[in-house]
């Protein structure tokens, strides 16, 4: 009998041996097929299943996980939703991430590399890998206004920016969305959601206006030309350029001309500063003409035209157009054609002139804090490009703050305060205009940067809702 | 009938060396468990780990005093076993703990493990001897007949289309679980006992010697029982399980080939003539062959979806696993009990797996250690058979999760959340306890060392000294 049990014991040890070579088989061999097959929503489980770090705005959440009662434990909240919705984006289940929630995932989740000690010592530890707060440059009372200054239903952008270091104090765009609706774990219910959203006219969930709509953007483009002009050594505050009402463009039967009922008509030759005061159309023309293509061209790259930035969201690389004909060209140097620019960049402009020259990089980070609230990481200003020399930015300086004082940009005026200003005024196609206001104040030791552009307006909205919001913002600034 | 002897050494210390392991790998996988979702240390980690050490102690002291040549290292294997399932059952709790409507399963199956053993140590004290069972063949089959039918009464509790549970009003028993053994029990007290005549008659065809047809009623019998599970019960697991206990047995006692083909060739009819009749097992077939087919993995009741999600979380782990309370093993449906082992590879990985699978190894390979040392038939047979059925189950549980075979409701000995099953696996571990001790005993009375001195004089009875064997 005691063979028989021996051959008995030989069988049982063989079907272990099955279940070894079994287990091999999928734990092994077949895992990398079963760990990325579609049904296989563990990873996002995981994801979704750890406490993820909260975006924070002067230390307040506008993004944190809560605990929910569902299979994936944490609830993604935003508060002021429609307020921070284009800076947070959204963590959603199937739409994906987008924005900060994309752009920092990595600090978020706690999987980055900058948390590599924290995460060992949580390994060590047995605490859970707990994911890192981010929090904004973002100053909540001027959000809150830039918000407020763009009537509902109104399209626009508005960005606040301190010039010498590159910070974002508000950001902000409508038409806005509450990114709750798209977080939400139901599936079907975030679908439909998604679906209701795609319907209001000029909202794209995955797009964050600010910086990433390319918009024309007019006459403040001349900012760029000028700033060509001076750079080049051929021009200086004497200058005198021809200002005819109308500019011939070769080749076409169409002029390019001057706002029609503007004061541009009263010289027939202009210096930049008159230029810029009146935004005169022609003598930038011949600029452009004179100093070429290529000079606008690097003169825009200098400013950060042509790159897509990180600051960390993604930003769209704003467009000065090549291998352009002479009226493409005229048409590009007052801001038309296909210049296209996305809100932020205008503000770099804005910026770079504000800081004798120097772009510094725009930024949405203050600080990285890990779970237990040490600080990991505080992103310190950087230079970008040397965009213009700091004379020139001075230059440029004082004749915005006569665009504020004596010209189109008036609106923008605060008593006892210098505010460097311009205005713009680009046609789009088919509908309203957009109207523009970029500057800064105060001129001698630039605080803040504002950025506005509304879009699809006529002209006397456009003008109403630019350069007096611009004022109500400094004003705001710099009386805290 | 033997020709292994053992060194008539008692291994209590040794035994004592090993719980001490046990109990280490034991609670600390319960520590673990807990470590990220509850207070370390809390009433319930005490709880756990008191119960624990104190009922392996209990067990522990009882085999120095009644079986102390017991093998040493059956009950050090069993508490490593038992305490990771129930560290793993309470670290699947956790996620659900907050949920207002959650019964945890762990301090029930923390309740099971004492009731369990206690009712191991009893049968320790009082049975002293396993070949008493003998006297209870008959009495074993009519039990085995009582449990099995009485899911069928109207105590029967019908859960998701299986009736292999009953009403005890506490709590659901799976009286099928018990009946393995009583089966066992009628088995192997039948064929030692009749073994001389089944093996003398019947035909020799070729290589083959058939057995005569009245000498098959025993094999008839057990293909009656296991059709009968499977037709009026649901239970494909169970209907594997009790006809390979009997083919292991049969096998055994007679050591025919011709019996196993026999067998083998009766099983096969009969899962044929189910998979035709019986839309369940036809169901679990097409799970197992299509389980990547998306209209069978979505399939509500009877998908793939099951298996499915316990491979992602074996794949998940990969070899090193995630780490004790780091995956997401309460993703996959009866992570506590059926796909328990889908949730130990999902955070141990393979390599953890692989150790779990080495203690039944080791644990199935002492029990046929005990088949062949003990000298009566009858505890032979019954060594092998219950040694048989941990392996078998395993195979099948495991070879289900791991979509070798279809999968089978049936649970992993002593880790799978369920109170019956636990109470059936510990009172075999006390019949292999047992056996073990009347393999290893020395026939003599007289002391070990001395009858090893005297063995060259005279000794028939005594036990030569065999140091080889002895050291294995």
């Amino acid at each position: 009998m005691n063979q028989a049990i021996r051959s008995a014991w030989v069988v049982a040890i063989g079907m272990f041996a099955l279940i070894l070579g079994s287990l091999t088989y999928v734990q092994f061999f077949e895992a990398e097929e079963l760990n990325t097959n579609d049904w296989n929503n563990r990873q996002l489980y995981q994801d979704f299943g750890r406490p993820r770090g909260a975006i924070l705005v002067d230390g307040k959440a506008v993004a944190e996980s809560v605990p929910s009662n569902d299979q994936f434990n944490y609830q993604r909240v935003y508060k002021e939703p429609n307020l921070y919705a284009h800076l947070t984006g959204f963590y959603s289940l199937v739409n994906g991430s987008t924005q900060l929630e994309q752009a920092s995932a990595g600090l978020l989740s706690g999987t980055s590399d900058e948390l590599f000690y924290d995460r060992i010592v949580g390994l060590l530890s047995g605490a859970s890998s707990q994911g890192a707060s981010v929090e904004l440059t973002i100053d909540p009372q001027i959000q809150q206004l830039a918000w407020d200054l763009i009537p509902e239903g109104q399209r626009g952008s508005i960005v606040v920016t301190e010039p010498e270091t590159g910070n974002i104090l508000a950001m902000v765009s409508k038409p806005s969305y509450d990114p709750n609706l798209i977080a939400v774990h139901d599936t079907e219910i975030a679908a439909r959601n998604v679906e209701q959203l795609s319907a209001v006219p000029g909202l794209s969930i995955y797009r964050n206006p600010a910086t990433e709509s390319l918009v024309a953007p007019g006459s403040v483009f001349k900012l760029v030309d000028a700033a060509a002009a001076l750079e080049s050594g051929d021009y200086d505050a004497e200058s005198q350029i021809p200002n005819p009402p109308v500019l011939p463009l070769p080749g076409t039967t169409v002029g390019l001309p001057n706002y029609v009922n503007g004061t541009c008509a009263t010289r027939s030759t202009a210096d930049l500063e008159f230029a810029l005061e009146q935004s005169c159309n022609t003598p930038f023309a011949q600029i452009a003409w004179d100093l070429g293509e290529d000079a606008i061209q690097e003169q825009a790259r200098l400013f950060g035209f042509g790159e897509r930035h990180q600051i960390p969201v993604a930003v769209e690389a704003s467009q000065f157009p090549s291998d352009l004909s002479e009226p493409e060209l005229a048409q590009s140097a007052i801001g038309q054609f296909d210049v296209k620019v996305t809100p932020l960049q205008i503000a770099m402009v804005a910026s770079a002139i504000a800081n004798d020259g120097v772009l510094m990089k725009p930024n949405l980070i203050k600080a990285v804090r890990a779970a237990d609230l040490e600080l990991i990481d505080s992103p310190s200003p950087e230079v970008l490009h040397e965009s213009v020399s700091a004379g020139t930015a001075e230059q440029l300086t004082e004749w915005m703050v006569n665009v504020v004082n004596n010209g189109t940009g008036r609106g923008a005026q605060i008593p006892g305060v210098d505010v460097a200003g311009k205005t713009g005024t680009a046609e789009v196609e088919g509908r309203g205009d957009n109207a523009w206001f970029t500057g800064f104040a105060p001129a001698n030791d630039p605080q803040v940067a504002v950025t506005i552009v509304m879009e699809d307006v006529d002209l006397a909205t456009g003008s109403q809702l630019t350069s007096p919001n611009a004022k109500k913002i400094i004003e705001a600034v710099l009386n805290q | 009938m033997s020709d292994v002897l053992t060194v008539p050494r008692s291994r209590r210390n040794v035994e004592a060396a090993l719980l001490l392991l046990a109990f280490a790998v034991a609670v600390g996988a319960n520590f673990v468990a807990g470590l990220e979702r509850e207070e370390p240390f809390n009433d319930y980690f005490w709880r756990q780990a008191s119960t624990l050490v104190g009922m392996g102690i209990l067990v522990h002291l009882i085999l120095r005093i009644r079986a102390k040549y017991a093998d040493p290292v059956i009950l050090p294997i069993v508490i490593a076993l038992n305490g990771i399932g129930l560290a793993m059952i309470h670290r699947l709790d956790l996620p659900r703990i907050e949920n207002p409507d959650f019964v945890p399963v762990a301090p029930q199956q923390l309740t099971w493990t004492a009731v369990a053993i206690v009712a191991a140590s009893v049968l320790l004290i009082f049975l002293r001897d396993h070949r008493i069972l003998r006297r209870f063949t008959y009495i074993s089959l009519i039990v085995s007949a009582v449990l099995l039918l009485l899911p069928l009464t109207p105590i029967g509790l019908p859960i998701n289309g299986a009736r292999i549970w009953i009403n005890v009003g506490f709590g659901t028993f799976q009286p099928g679980e018990v009946a393995k053994i009583t089966l066992a029990i009628f088995f192997a007290g039948y064929l030692s006992t009749n073994r001389d005549l089944i093996l003398l008659a019947g035909k020799k065809i070729g290589p083959l010697q058939l057995p005569r047809f009245k000498d098959l009623a025993p094999m008839v019998a057990a293909w009656l029982v296991s059709i009968g599970v499977l037709v009026l019960q649901r239970d494909l697991g169970s209907s594997i399980l009790f006809f390979g206990l009997f083919m292991a047995m049969i096998y055994v006692a007679t050591s025919r080939v011709s019996w196993v083909l026999i067998g083998l060739a009766m099983i096969g009819v009969g899962t044929f003539i189910a998979l035709q009749l019986f839309s369940h097992v036809a169901l679990r077939f097409d799970s197992w062959l299509n389980a990547f087919d998306p209209e069978v993995y979505n399939r509500a009741p009877g998908g793939s979806q099951q298996v499915v999600q316990g491979l992602f979380g074996l794949a998940n782990g990969g070899l090193a696993g995630t780490g004790f309370g780091q995956g997401r093993p309460d993703l996959v449906t009866y992570a506590n009990s059926d796909m328990i082992i889908a949730a130990l590879g999902e955070e141990l990985g393979m390599i953890g797996v692989f150790a779990i699978i080495l203690l039944y190894i080791l644990l199935v390979s002492r029990g046929f250690r005990a088949a062949l040392g003990t000298k009566d038939g009858f505890g032979k047979l019954l060594a092998c058979g219950l040694s048989f059925t941990i392996a078998l189950q395993c195979f099948v549980v495991i070879g289900g999760i791991t979509r070798l075979i279809p999968l089978t409701g049936l649970t992993t000995p002593f880790m799978s959340a369920g109170g019956s099953s636990l109470l059936a696996n510990w009172i075999i571990v006390a019949l292999l306890l047992l056996i073990s001790e009347t393999a290893r005993r020395p026939v003599r009375t007289a002391a070990p060392r001395e009858s090893a001195a005297v063995s060259s004089a005279s000794g028939r009875g005594a036990l030569p000294r065999r140091p080889k064997e002895g050291s294995r």
